[in-house]
């Protein structure tokens, strides 16, 4: 009997091994065969005058930059940027498997590769285009509107050409989904036409990043010299687009009637374009189409330089002229009115076709990007301020989510992930949202995080669900079960949740609670505990 | 000496009123320059003036039909179904829908004229809750966060600002910050969210010591004032874990009232919330909005806005009868009201459309004159302008919301650009406030 059992329990030792051996040891590296995009000169020529504008900076300032931080935390950076989401820790053992040259160069790829990127950054962009509401029943179609968008950006369709899509399109909502960012904008209870003064609106932030929206009653009164005018000039451009069944069409001709303030009658506006008029062609196509030229114009800076500073604002946690849709008009760096990075990133932007993996690839790869958020000397708010330290920034309340659903699985959730766990996913992420507070539109706000959000973390069932003992689908459990020895568990744990190993300290602390014989807690419970505290700690929440 | 002889007559020296506390007070106010006292007496006598200092806002998403509810025309083309009952202000007919409510006229003062410009449910929603209309570049603060942000409400561990069923697009703190935005919770019958703790006590204490170990060696080398000027992470923490312990968390559980109290509400999930609400005023909780939905019937409207106003009937008279009986309603505001109203016009499915030009809101409580009418609904349906007699805008609501509170509202804020921006850009409603 006994030489059975003595059978039995070296056999299950034998699986158990064998399975931390498969879960815990570095998976297969078949990633590394994807291959490596090889850098031109002018990349590294960009990149370089981007640091030296930051360099600059920090000279007149008399600021000591932090030091390079260590290449997890940039991969967590980088991950949570592109596809909104921390690394999981089958994909930080790929990434160790790399040599150092080419270790970050790779990730952003490997990144900008997987659907994710086109999801996340369709989601966030779309918000800019469409904003956060439902928009008119039935006839604005925000999802086929976020999943066209997601397509065109993996398909790394140029920006420009992406955006005259946007402005000028023709056809029904579903079958050119490209249509709903003039569709959401439909009056529902009055005309049921586009509404032209929230298309202006729009389309001056999300493209322009100049807000003009001030001036759709009045002439500016704070010392710009915008007028009333130049608004309802602009929405004319809209004039011409009408809803019917067959979707959005432009009816030729059609008219633009407006009473201006102080005004006794309406007059009709023609279409003109606030600023850059050169650049507007005389005639050719609809008024939409002739929009959409001037907007997307090589020559019409603010355009690229909206594009730039969003997506640095997506991929860092912060934009590099705040807020993220109001850049001066006027001025350059040279002048002191544009911060340091933003003209050489536009420049290469508008140089290389409006790419816009170009552009995350570069910012990737500044100087600026990799440093540290702390170091040995003082850290003060003005070196976050001028990026003389990496700014902390709060995570949107989707990279929340993404980051516990990730952090409780030691294989990548990606769209290869099993529809079950997707499915799961998906309905825990839309009671998860409601209940932390979706930001909506004001995406980069400096908010601090609020009381219903830390309960929600502490006691609320998505973390509860994903820490609880469960094999089959929670790291912490399987950690606690396979780990060869406590101070490889509490490793792994560390790099499943916050991308990091343990300080000394940190894991003394840690190994010293799973050998406290006080709490009378099983293992797995104390797996629970440790997972509950590293997603409720700060370091988790930010973006450092 | 013109303040001495007041003080002296007409009763004079030696009766029971000569230096009672309120001829002191006269006298003192108007002595102001002469001594410290007086001051200080002064200061006494602002007190007196009982403001009131909450605000328990009855939101009916969706717009309520003014015509099946506050403002029935009956016999009339736009009145439809509509039968009024007398109530318990002379003249003034209601639905018949709402006979608990008829019983309490006498203590609200009814708008029933007001107009806006947004006929969208988003937009209008917003509109009504801000007292601004939507502006793409930024997120003003409704009523309940600038109410938070403006008046202090010391010892209070519990949020300040609920939402009690919550929708989509309301009760955020905007440009004030989303420190300000409502603690949301649903019916009140059931546990709160995320109040108790997971875990037994030990196991907590031993989370908590963990997490300081993680707190602490994020802090290392990075900007000193991280926690207290960016991150408030640790704060928030504390203020959580001590709401958790709190003992005023008793005030969102109204298991403990009695049948009789809760059964006066109503049976529904909607009394449970407006019986919550006041509650959670009594503990100090400076705003509370609880929203009754299902008023957009652009179908079937007179059977489905009947349904909805007996369920808001027993609410708000419940409500109100609870805060006198508990001396809180001088200290309380509370307001009834949708984002817009519906068409005079009955449409070929028997419902209403949306109608933002001419719709009722009820004010009470302090500083609210009581047994007010204030504008009417033209009986042919037209639309009421700005001009119209008794018409009010939705900002001049806020505005006299304002009034009530002892709120500056003309006060500009500073938004996070820079922008100024006014707390309130209406005119009070001279004819529904007390006098003060």
């Amino acid at each position: 009997m006994w030489l059975k059992n003595i059978a039995f329990i070296t056999l299950a030792t034998i699986t158990l091994a064998s399975l931390a051996n498969w879960l815990l040891m570095p998976p297969r590296v078949q990633a590394l065969e994807q291959p490596v995009v090889a850098r031109t000169n002018d990349f590294d020529l960009a990149r370089q005058a981007v640091d030296r504008q930051f360099q600059q900076t920090w000279d007149e300032h008399d600021l000591q930059p932090a030091s390079q931080a260590d290449d997890l935390v940039i991969a967590r950076r980088l991950s949570l940027g592109i596809v909104g989401t921390i690394p999981s820790l089958e994909e930080i053992r790929l990434l160790e498997q790399r040599p150092d040259v080419d270790r970050l160069q790779w990730w952003v790829d490997y990144l900008l590769n997987d659907r994710r990127y086109g999801d996340y950054m369709a989601e966030r962009l779309s918000r800019a285009y469409v904003g956060t509401e439902n928009g008119p029943f039935l006839i604005f179609r925000k999802r086929r509107f976020v999943t066209w968008l997601s397509d065109q950006l993996m398909a790394n369709r140029p920006y420009d050409m992406l955006t005259r899509d946007l402005i000028s399109e023709t056809g029904l909502w579903t079958d050119h989904p490209a249509v709903n960012f003039v569709t959401a904008t439909v009056d529902q209870d009055g005309t049921k036409e586009p509404d032209v003064a929230r298309l202006a609106g729009r389309l001056t932030r999300a493209f322009l990043a100049t807000r003009i929206d001030c001036v759709q009653c009045h002439d500016d009164n704070l010392g710009g010299d915008l007028k009333q005018s130049d608004f309802h000039e602009l929405a004319s451009f809209f004039r011409e687009a009408q809803n019917s069944f067959v979707g959005i069409t432009d009816k030729k001709g059609r008219p633009y009637d407006f009473k201006y303030l102080y005004a006794d009658e309406e007059v009709t506006v023609p279409a003109q374009v606030p600023f850059n008029r050169d650049l507007l062609e005389e005639s050719g196509g609809t008024l939409r189409q002739r929009l959409a030229n001037w907007v997307t114009h090589p020559e019409n800076k603010p355009f690229a330089r909206a594009i730039v500073n969003r997506v640095w604002a997506i991929v860092t946690g912060r934009p590099l002229v705040e807020p993220v849709d109001d850049i001066p008009l006027e001025g350059s760096f040279e002048k002191g009115t544009l911060p340091a990075g933003m003209e050489p990133l536009v420049n290469d932007f508008i140089d290389h076709d409006f790419d816009l993996k170009r552009l995350i690839r570069l910012i990737a790869s500044t100087e600026v990007f990799q440093l540290d958020s702390r170091a040995d000397h003082e850290i003060t708010a003005q070196h976050e301020k001028l990026w003389a330290s990496y700014p902390v920034s709060r995570l949107r309340p989707e990279q929340v989510i993404g980051s516990i659903n990730q952090a409780s699985s030691l294989h990548t959730l990606n769209a290869e992930s099993h529809v079950l766990t997707r499915l799961i996913t998906f309905g825990e992420t839309n009671d998860f949202l409601k209940r932390y507070g979706d930001a909506g539109e004001d995406e980069f706000s400096l908010d601090a995080g609020t009381i219903p959000q830390r309960l929600l973390m502490m006691n609320g069932n998505l973390v509860n669900e994903r820490t609880k003992e469960n094999f089959i689908r929670n790291s912490a459990t399987k950690i606690s079960q396979l780990a060869p020895d406590d101070a490889s568990g509490i490793e792994t744990a560390f790099l499943c949740v916050l991308t990091r190993r343990p300080t000394e300290q940190e894991s003394e602390h840690f190994q010293a609670k799973l050998k406290n014989e006080e709490l009378r807690t099983r293992r797995t419970q104390d797996f629970e505990d440790i997972f509950w505290a590293l997603m409720n700690c700060t370091e988790f929440a930010w973006n450092h | 000496m013109n303040h001495f002889s007041h003080m002296l007559g007409p009763e004079g020296c030696g009766t029971r009123s000569h230096f009672s506390r309120r001829t002191l007070l006269g006298a003192g106010a108007g002595l102001a320059w002469l001594t410290p006292l007086s001051q200080v007496l002064a200061a006494a006598s602002q007190q007196e003036k009982r403001r009131p200092k909450s605000v328990i806002v009855l939101w009916m998403q969706g717009g309520p039909s003014q015509l099946e509810t506050w403002d029935p025309h009956p016999g009339k083309k736009i009145g439809g179904d509509a039968k009024a009952i007398d109530t318990s202000v002379k003249g003034l007919k209601i639905a018949n829908s709402m006979p608990l409510s008829a019983e309490v006229m006498d203590q609200v003062s009814l708008l029933r004229c007001v107009t806006s410009k947004e006929g969208d449910h988003e937009r209008a929603t917003y509109n009504m809750q801000t007292g601004y209309r939507p502006d793409p570049t930024l997120i003003h603060p409704v009523i309940g966060a600038v109410l938070c942000h403006e008046l202090s409400a010391k010892g209070v561990e519990i949020p300040r600002h609920v939402s009690i069923f919550p929708e989509a697009f309301s009760a955020r703190g905007g440009f004030l910050g989303n420190k300000y935005d409502a603690f949301k919770m649903y019916d009140p019958s059931g546990p709160l969210p995320d109040l108790p703790k997971r875990v037994s006590e030990v196991r907590f204490d031993a989370r908590m010591s963990d997490l300081n170990v993680l707190e602490s060696s994020f802090a290392k080398g990075r900007r000193s004032d991280l926690e207290t000027n960016k991150t408030l992470h640790q704060e928030m923490v504390n203020r959580a874990t001590t709401m958790m312990t709190s003992d005023q968390i008793a005030a969102f559980n109204i298991n403990d009232v009695s049948r009789s109290e809760k059964e006066s509400f109503g049976d529904s999930p909607f009394g449970r919330g407006c019986l919550c609400a006041t509650q959670l005023i009594e503990t100090g909780v400076r705003c509370v909005q609880v929203t009754l939905g299902g008023w957009d019937t652009h179908a079937n409207n007179h059977e489905l806005q009947s349904a909805r106003a007996a369920t808001l009937d027993a609410g708000l008279a419940a409500t109100i009868k609870r805060l006198k009986e508990r001396d809180q309603f001088d200290d309380t505001i509370v307001l009834c009201g949708g984002e817009f109203g519906r068409t005079p016009n009955i449409n070929p499915a028997a419902g209403r459309d949306h109608w933002p030009h001419g719709f009722s809101v009820v004010l009470a409580g302090g500083g609210i004159r009581r047994g007010t009418v204030f504008g009417e609904t033209d009986p042919e349906g037209t639309k009421i302008t700005p001009e119209t007699k008794g018409a009010v805008r939705v900002e001049d609501i806020h505005a006299t919301i304002h009034t009530a509170l002892g709120i500056n509202f003309h006060n500009y804020y500073q938004t996070p650009i820079g922008r100024p921006m006014a707390i309130c850009e209406g005119k009070p409603i001279a004819e529904v406030l007390a006098d003060v």
